[in-house]
């Protein structure tokens, strides 16, 4: 019998990047991701195959070693996992939980845009106010950039994650890029 | 661009990450069943569709994702108050003055 090749999904933005003296705009590093909802009912079994308690405070994430977890909604975060020796273990975890767990790796991909006009940048397609008051760091939100949907995600001053659909990561490349020119 | 509170963000959000999702509280029938035509049509198809004050559902659909219930002077545009699915319809005398006025 034939040896069973798997397929790989290579990010879409591989060995491209962007960069001027105020702006910096590269494809994020391969993860893994898992749409998780749970009701409150839940939230303290999955304490344990976390290995943390899930942010209940709307907007707010919790990173820990690998694994990170977005609030998106009252009963709706996205972890993401960037250590690939750990996602089957985790996912057979939750399955054990009364929760919906749906692995969306190969749907979404990820940019990392940073630098001092990050903030300008981001909002010539995003019309949320980002200063540091309002969207501080580990402050998470699905919201629109243009014409599609995105989550962003502040990880640090000036440093942001923005976690989009794997086939509208073209058209947020382009618009992010044509913003960046504006800049440096 | 018009800000609009999300009951479950706990925030006011750019009113393009919002979708209107017509008049709210309407209770859905109990045994559609044993409806007559013109009841379910009433219940159906019939809304009030008011100058003024309104209660209207709205969904947080690029956000939290979340339906929740908002009072809106149709003539203004001005959201009186915005309120979690399932709460009280607020008292439109209130309103005006009370929380939540903006
Ligand atoms: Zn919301």
């Amino acid at each position: 019998m034939a040896k069973i090749k798997m397929a790989l999904a290579r990010p879409p933005h591989e060995g491209r990047r962007f960069a001027n003296t105020a702006i910096s705009i590269e494809q994020a590093l391969p993860a893994s991701r898992v749409s998780l909802r749970a009701g409150s009912n839940e939230l303290a079994e999955l304490t344990k195959p976390l290995g943390f308690k899930l942010p209940t405070r709307p907007g707010t994430s919790k990173i820990k070693s690998s694994l990170s977890a977005l609030w998106l909604g009252p009963d709706e975060w996205l972890l993401i996992n960037s250590n690939p020796k750990t996602v089957s273990a985790l996912m057979e975890k939750l399955d054990t939980i009364k929760c919906s767990n749906v692995d969306i790796s190969h749907r979404n991909t990820a940019i990392i845009i940073s630098g001092k006009a990050v903030e300008d940048v981001l909002n010539a397609g995003c019309p949320r106010d980002l200063s540091l008051d309002a969207f501080p760091p580990g402050s998470c939100s699905r919201t629109l950039f243009g014409k599609i949907e995105i989550i962003l995600w502040r990880l640090t001053d000036d440093r942001f994650h923005i976690e989009v659909w794997r086939s509208y990561s073209e058209y947020l490349w382009a618009y992010l890029l044509d913003a960046a020119k504006d800049t440096g | 661009m018009l800000l609009i509170h999300c009951p479950y963000c706990e925030e006011e959000r750019p009113e393009v990450e919002f979708a209107g999702a017509g008049e709210a509280h309407i209770d859905r029938p109990k045994d559609m069943n044993a409806m007559s035509d013109a009841e379910f049509e009433k219940f159906f198809f019939i809304r009030d569709n008011l100058k003024g004050v309104n209660y209207e559902r709205w969904r947080h659909i690029h956000g939290c994702g979340r339906f929740f219930n908002a009072v809106r002077d149709t003539v203004s545009d001005k959201f009186l108050t915005t309120y979690k699915s399932g709460e009280k319809k607020p008292d439109p005398a209130k309103l005006k003055t009370g929380k939540g006025a903006k």
